[in-house]
């Protein structure tokens, strides 16, 4: 038996099978049965304080303040004395998992204020949470904003959500930064616990017959993962947290991929929304058969082997790589390059 | 000092009722009837929370379909051994008469809480008066008033204990609005209280006489003549018991609280010559003044019954002063005809009785006065008290008096001084404070928030009334607070010269009230204003001016909107405006105040809304720095007034009582002035000029391809257009936009003007948000688009005037079966103060356009008849011609009926007329008659010859001298085929009406039935229809609806003859077109179920048209025709005329708070319904899919 232990924002994990945040992680059943499948952590879906706070201001307009100043009626509907937000819903969901589970539980934040990401930050570690991932993002698309000063303000989030909790703090990145390298090295200065590369996002669409703006997410797909898989490798050597990969890796190929490359642990997504829990299994199944095949006997052993540092040609990360992608279409689709 | 053992509450007095009402029942059955829905609203809250009654178990709360099936529902459980309750007012009380009648024959354990409200006469009315209750003197129910909240608390306690002890039921009234919804400081009882006061061995008789299989007998026989006289006095004991045994609970309850009541309470000199009888919250004005009279030496004093009936004329008599030379007996009630009315009666009564025994106290005999006071909540004030006790003084006094108004026809009213009342101690000592805000910009919100805040905080008694305008949009409220170390009495609002402390929180008001007349001297005064110090007093009227001056006003103003936008709250400035208010009144001191109001906006939204808090204490922290006093310039400079509204109008009567009522001085219109049948005219909505809007529609002529959209989704019939010749625009302003109409219907020369009337228009923009039309280059700019107001508004008022003074398009060229067509005919439905965006209104507005001139309309009592018919104005309009809309509205329940007498006076009048017509035929012409007779009526054109034809004839018959020539020309309109509408709610419809509509339905009559469904009761706060979809959450199904909406339409089918249809204009604008045309075709009953967006959904009515296209799209809200006629023709009746559900239902679901807000109370109920609701709508879809696709031609054989 290969050892397939891995650790995660320092959790000993049993694998570096991570289901991320996605509808699944959300209901409590599922998250049973991806436990029960093999998932060795699972990170709950985001709080999104646009959210919380749009629902706030919902409450506020509908329930709270109903009033249109006539005598028959000063207010339309009930007044809500049991009412739970979804930021409570979210935190009695943690503290349910906690009781429930075994494996750590990760939540996850996404704020737009500083008081904000505080303020949730210590709701999740309070109600039991084993570590958070900020879910850092931001279009930044006013003319004024300079990369640097949003890298800044990217970086005084995390230092303050560090100073403000106990429980370890990941990030999970765009992959719209300039200078990634820096920026995720200087993460670690500020504390952070790790990594996670690369979030997705909802893009807009234009609908031709409305000429409105609609939002759209399909589900990743396997090409996804090769800028990740690059970019571990590149960070692997130069930081010491954990990196996490997330985006489009759907089989064990994948996951094993990302592990070489540097990764401690693999997030799933699209492939258990499409496949359901089992596919933990099988991935789990998969790595083992080819660790064993390959002779490996644990996680530990392999995780980082193919690195910038460790690689056999560190150049096929950089730059030049492309023009070696662009050759690579006139070998015939069997041919190993 | 406040007793630290007393919990004390501010609470308003059916909140104060319901508290007990829910403490000692069982099962509540309730319905929505303003001001009495509150209680309801209360004990279904309270049960959804699951809060026990003092037995232990939580109280069964069932909504029924009317005031009679609540009643009825309460008998029931009566007669099976429970404590029921059940609350309503006025026309809900008159419908549960005939039970109540059973109720207490059956000698019946209950109280009825009664929140009085007058009974509907010559016009309905939400406010207070004793006609309900009057009304229900011969139920044999015993009768108990409370005079404010602290005694409706109280005496629902005694009432309850009186009840069980005596088997008889208990009507137990207090004022509707006045104590209703009074905000008081008062001492809460507490459960031991509650306990201690119930007698438990009175439940387990009362139990044991319920009806039971294991010990049955039979109750509720018919009998004869024999027995039933002897059976109906067996009651007697129980009624002369009565007062006793509630008298011993009054003292049971003052032991155990310290506050004693008697079944006549008298207040007074021990000395009193006058006395005042007089129940309910005018009695604590009377006391008030009574107080004040006696200080200065006179010998008044006031009873107050609490027992009414059974009426005990012996202790009434033994409570008065044995000095008591004159009674004056103030009935808040009228009986037209009667020869008093009927406390004065009964107090006559029991002085007769006590001559005619010897038994009379008094060494002579008293004189006894009738008055009649405060109809419909009209004030009743110390000035109006001291006018009763001078009248008392006369040697020749008025009997059978008013006061309060000004009686110029039958000349009953007294007159009153109200400047040279003397104020009693505690007035003296109380702040009175005024504050004049908009609907919704929480100015009531936060009021009722700083009464809290004092009533809880401090030892200070505290009073909050409040006071709306008519409008549902735009409304102006006024709060009317009160603060002081002695028990506040003073039921009515604050006068001239009293209130220290006057906010306005809309600059606008200032232009529109007077609200300084009302500022006490060395009052502050607080103005949210845009401008700076500098500038604000230039901005003043006039009389604003003076009375700042004159009365050595402190002026103090603030930028709320700006401060409120600053701290990220938006519009709202509630926050804003109390911090001003508790940093300059000196209530309290200003930094407790401060740390109250935060610890208040904490309480109310605490994690949950921790966003919101910040919101607000940011808003609190930068309001005090952005307060300033203004010093004052010590002279008048203002160069305007307050607008008057009649300025320009020449008709009389709308100058002297519509425009006096818009100016807020309806309280001064004399009796002569008023119709004395309640007959108002039309076309007065147009006069009020409410200028709410802040920005308005502009039209693009060069995008624009005149679809008609925006002129047919706009709820108050803002945005109008018009086509006429080119020639006919002569002189038109410079910027009134007119261009070639395009399409083929119309010849070139005509052109087409859309035009906005900006004084009358709400902001809404669901005209921008329905324009199909964008720029190529900018896909944001539409043909018509929405622009600041100010820029705007004189250039506009000029073109709105001109545009009106262009020809209307002749009805016979409009082709009204397409939507451009049709929006050229003219709204004869305005200006409605219906919400801004209400999803009602459009479809009102299509039915006048399209039969308006020839339409009657029942209206069903809810919103429609409130923004259709409220006082001051109506937004029914009358054409050029003078043709328009007549409109009435006889009750909530029977308006199908009525509109069916409407219909069959009309057949009625059109067969006399017929017979008429043959039978004169040879006077006439016959050709005429023949061409009358066999007229089809069914096009404009056809219309416009009809009436061309009986003007002939009315021209004919001037000359023959006939007796059915005389009975012709009264009847002669009736040739013109009436098109016959009646309108109303789901309410109405699916509920408290349904049996008449069901009945209606089945007539085959030709009417057309137009349902407003907006699937709760939206006039009295979003109660639960059977319309309410499964999953949502309204009043009464705070949990969610567990039950699905009632089909009406499928139901109406069954009969086969009947024209039904769903219609949902924002989501299939043309289909709702044509649905109107073919109802208002078919000969028979016709029924539109309108999909109508409310405010009571929880979503922003700018959504509107979203909502409505979700709805169908989602299959909550399915379109199809269902045309009898064509089942005539053999093809299928049905016609659906939406696809199959497209988008989740979850996705309409989740995009209104009334669904979603399950998710954050229930949320695995909320999935529970949500799937239930998702199969439902599936498979009704199916089913109509089904029902339309059968071959009609096999399904006949």
């Amino acid at each position: 038996m290969v050892d397939l232990t891995t650790t995660y924002l320092g959790l000993n994990l049993k694998n570096p099978v991570v289901p991320s945040s996605s509808p699944l992680t959300g209901h409590f059943d599922d998250a049973r049965r991806l436990e029960d499948a093999g998932a060795s952590a699972l990170i709950l879906p985001s709080i999104f304080e646009e959210e919380l706070i749009r629902e706030q201001e919902k409450m506020d307009r509908f329930v709270v303040m109903q009033d249109i100043g006539h005598h028959e009626a000063d207010s339309f509907l009930p007044t809500a004395h049991n009412f739970e937000s979804k930021l409570d819903q979210i935190l009695e969901k943690i503290a349910r998992y906690k009781s429930a589970l075994s494996i750590p539980v990760v939540a996850s934040l996404n704020g737009i204020t500083d008081s904000g990401w505080v303020d949730h930050a210590k709701d999740l570690e309070e109600a039991g949470g084993d570590a958070i991932e900020l879910n850092l993002y931001g279009m930044n698309a006013e003319p004024g904003a300079r990369s640097e000063a949003i890298e800044e303000r990217y970086h005084h989030i995390v230092q303050r959500l560090v100073e403000s909790v106990q429980i370890p703090c990941t990030v999970k990145l765009s992959n719209q930064f300039t200078g990634l390298m820096h920026f995720v090295t200087e993460l670690e200065i500020s504390g952070a616990a790790g990594v996670s590369l690369f979030n997705r996002f909802y893009q807009p669409d234009i609908d031709l017959e409305t000429l409105q703006i609609k939002p759209q997410l399909n589900l990743s797909s396997w090409q996804e993962t090769l800028l990740r898989i690059r970019w571990l490798a590149l960070l692997r050597p130069q930081v010491k947290f954990t990196l996490a990969a997330t985006g489009g890796f759907h089989g064990f190929q994948d996951v094993l991929k990302a592990l070489l490359a540097g990764a401690d642990v693999v997030h799933l997504c699209s492939v258990l929304l499409k496949g359901g829990p089992g596919v933990i299994q099988d991935i789990l199944g998969g790595m083992s058969h080819w660790m064993e095949d390959k002779e490996y006997e644990s996680v530990q052993q392999l995780k980082g082997s193919l690195s910038h540092q460790n690689a056999v040609n560190p150049a096929g990360y950089e730059r030049e790589n492309y023009m070696e992608v662009l050759d690579s279409y006139s070998y015939s689709p069997g041919v190993r390059v | 000092m406040p007793d630290p053992s007393v919990r004390y509450v501010t609470i308003d007095g059916n909140e104060a009722v319901a508290y007990i009402a829910h403490k000692t029942n069982e099962v509540i059955a309730i319905y929505p009837i303003t001001p009495a829905s509150p209680m309801g609203e209360h004990a279904d809250a309270w049960s959804a929370q699951q809060r026990p009654n003092i037995f232990g178990s939580v109280p069964q709360i069932i909504e029924m379909q009317s005031e009679a099936g609540a009643a009825g529902a309460i008998h029931g459980a009566l007669q099976a051994g429970t404590l029921a309750t059940t609350f309503t007012a006025s026309q809900g009380l008159l419908l549960m008469l005939p039970n109540m009648y059973k109720i207490a024959g059956e000698l019946t354990p209950t109280v009825f809480h009664i929140a009085a409200r007058s009974v509907a006469a010559q016009a309905l009315s939400i406010f207070a008066d004793h006609s309900d209750v009057m009304s229900a003197r011969g139920t044999g129910f015993a009768m108990v008033a409370s005079n404010s909240v602290q005694e409706a608390h109280d005496m629902a306690l005694i009432t309850q204990a009186a009840t069980l002890n005596s088997r008889l039921p208990v009507l137990h009234f207090f004022d509707g609005f006045r104590t209703s919804h009074e905000v008081a400081k008062i001492r809460l009882i507490e459960d031991d209280t509650i306990a201690a006061m119930i007698n438990t061995q009175a439940i387990r008789e009362h139990r044991q006489r319920a009806l039971s299989p294991d010990h049955p007998v039979i109750r509720g026989t018919s009998q004869n003549p024999d027995v039933f006289f002897q059976a109906r006095e067996t009651v007697n004991p129980y009624y002369e018991r009565f007062p006793e045994i509630l008298q011993q609970s009054m003292d049971q309850f003052g032991q155990l609280t310290g506050r004693h009541y008697r079944l006549f309470d008298y207040e007074g000199a021990e000395d009193a010559e006058r006395i005042i009888i007089v129940m309910g919250s005018g009695a604590e004005t009377v006391a008030e003044t009574v107080s004040a009279l006696q200080a200065q030496g006179e010998k008044v004093g006031v009873l107050k019954p609490r027992l009414y009936r059974p009426f005990d004329g012996r202790a009434l008599l033994a409570a008065l002063p044995t000095t008591t030379r004159a009674i004056a007996v103030l009935d808040r009630t009228k009986e037209p005809g009667a020869e008093g009315e009927p406390l004065y009666k009964d107090v006559a009564a029991a002085v007769m009785e006590g001559i005619c025994q010897g038994s009379l106290p008094f060494a002579d005999i008293p004189k006894v006065l009738g008055g009649r006071f405060g109809l419909s909540s009209k004030e009743f004030t110390p000035g109006m008290v001291c006018s009763v006790f001078d009248n008392l003084k006369q040697s020749l006094p008025k009997n059978h008096f008013t006061v309060g108004i000004h009686d110029d026809v039958t000349g009953h009213s007294l007159p009153w001084d109200e400047a040279s009342a003397p104020a009693a101690q505690a007035q003296q000592d109380t702040i009175e404070c005024l504050f004049y805000g908009l609907g919704s910009d929480g100015t009531v919100s936060a009021n009722k928030n700083s009464i809290k805040i004092i009533g809880e905080c401090t030892d200070l008694n505290a009073q909050g009334y409040f006071v709306y305008d008519s409008k549902k949009s735009g409304a102006v409220t006024v709060s009317h607070l009160r603060f002081g170390k002695q028990p506040i009495r003073s039921s009515y609002l604050i006068g001239d010269n009293r209130a220290q402390f006057v906010g306005c929180h809309q600059t606008v008001f200032l232009e529109k009230y007077d609200m300084l007349k009302k500022a006490a001297p060395n009052a502050v005064f607080v103005l949210n204003t845009s401008l700076s110090q500098d500038q604000v007093w230039a901005s003043l009227p006039r009389s604003a001016q003076e009375h700042i001056i004159s009365k050595n006003i402190s002026l103090y103003i603030i930028d709320a909107y700006a401060v409120a936008q600053q701290s990220g709250m938006g519009r709202r400035i509630n926050t804003v405006m109390q911090t001003v208010f508790f940093a300059i009144s000196g209530v309290l001191p200003k930094d407790d105040a401060i740390k109250q109001i935060k610890a208040s906006v904490e309480k109310t939204y605490g994690r949950k809304g921790r966003h919101i808090t910040r919101r607000n204490f940011e808003a609190i922290d930068n309001t005090l720095a952005a307060l300033v006093k203004v010093p004052l310039p010590g002279d008048v400079n203002s160069n305007f007034e307050i607008h008057e509204v009649g300025a320009g109008i020449s008709d009389y009567f709308i100058k002297n009582v519509t425009a006096e009522i818009i100016a807020g001085r309806g309280d001064l219109i004399p009796v002569s002035q008023l119709p004395p049948d309640g007959t108002y005219p039309l076309s007065t909505a147009r006069i009020e000029k409410r200028n709410i809007s802040l920005e308005i529609p502009v039209w693009d002529e060069d995008l624009c391809t005149h679809c008609g959209k925006c002129a047919f989704v706009c709820p108050h019939g803002v945005i109008r257009s018009k086509a006429f010749p080119a020639e006919a625009v002569v002189d038109a302003p410079p910027t009134f936009k007119h261009v070639q109409i395009k399409g083929k219907d119309y010849p070139q020369g005509t052109h087409i003007s859309y035009q906005v009337a900006p004084e009358d228009c709400t902001g809404c923009s669901l005209c921008v948000d329905i324009c199909p039309i964008r720029d190529k280059s900018n896909a944001s700019h539409k043909a018509v688009n929405m622009a600041p107001i100010e820029p705007l508004k004189e250039q506009e008022k000029i073109n709105w005037d001109y545009f009106l003074s262009l020809p209307d398009m002749d009805r016979r060229e409009v082709k009204a079966n397409t939507m451009k067509g049709s929006m050229l005919l003219e709204p004869l439905f305005e200006f409605s103060g219906a919400c801004s965006g209400c999803g009602e209104t459009p479809y009102i507005k299509l039915a006048s356009q399209l039969f308006g001139d020839r339409m009657v309309v029942a209206n069903a009592t809810g919103c429609s008849s409130i923004y259709g018919g409220n006082l001051p104005t109506t937004p029914w309009a009358k054409n050029a011609e003078g043709r328009g809309p007549a409109w009435n509205n006889s009750l909530f329940e029977d308006n199908a009926e009525f509109g069916l007498g409407i219909r069959a006076a009309y057949d009625q009048q059109r067969i006399i007329a017929q017979d008429c017509l043959r039978k004169l035929a040879g006077n006439i012409n016959q050709e005429l008659v023949d061409s009358i007779l066999n007229a089809t009526q069914a096009s404009e054109a056809d219309l416009y010859e009809q009436r061309q034809r009986v003007e002939q004839v009315r021209g004919l018959l001037s000359s023959v001298d006939d007796p059915h020539a005389r009975q012709l020309e009264s009847v002669l309109d009736a040739l013109v085929r009436k098109s016959i509408w009646i309108i109303g709610g789901d309410g109405w419809a699916y509920d408290i009406g349904y049996g008449g509509l069901d009945h209606v339905l089945a007539s085959g009559r030709d009417v057309n039935i137009l349902v407003l469904d907006t699937e709760v009761y939206s006039n009295t706060g979003g109660q639960t229809s059977k319309a309410t979809p499964r999953g949502a959450v309204a009043k009464f199904s705070a949990s969610g609806k567990p039950t699905g909406k009632k089909d009406l339409a499928r139901i109406a089918m069954t009969y086969e003859n009947v024209y039904v249809a769903h219609v949902a204009y924002g989501a299939k604008d043309v289909h709702t077109l044509h649905t109107f045309l073919e109802a208002e075709a078919y000969p028979g009953p016709s029924l539109i179920i309108a999909y109508a967006p409310c405010i009571a959904h929880g979503v922003d009515m700018s959504n509107n048209h979203r909502q409505q296209n979700l709805a169908v799209d989602s299959g909550h809200w399915p379109l199809f025709r269902f045309d009898p006629r064509k089942a005539e023709q053999g093809t299928n009746p049905l016609k659906l005329d939406s696809k199959p559900p497209s988008i989740d239902y979850a996705d309409f679901v989740k995009s209104e708070t009334r669904f979603n807000m399950l998710w954050n109370t229930h949320p695995e109920r909320a999935e529970e319904l949500l799937n239930q609701a998702r199969e439902e709508v599936k498979q009704r879809y199916e089913r109509y899919q089904q029902l339309a696709s059968l071959d009609w031609d096999e399904e006949i054989q």
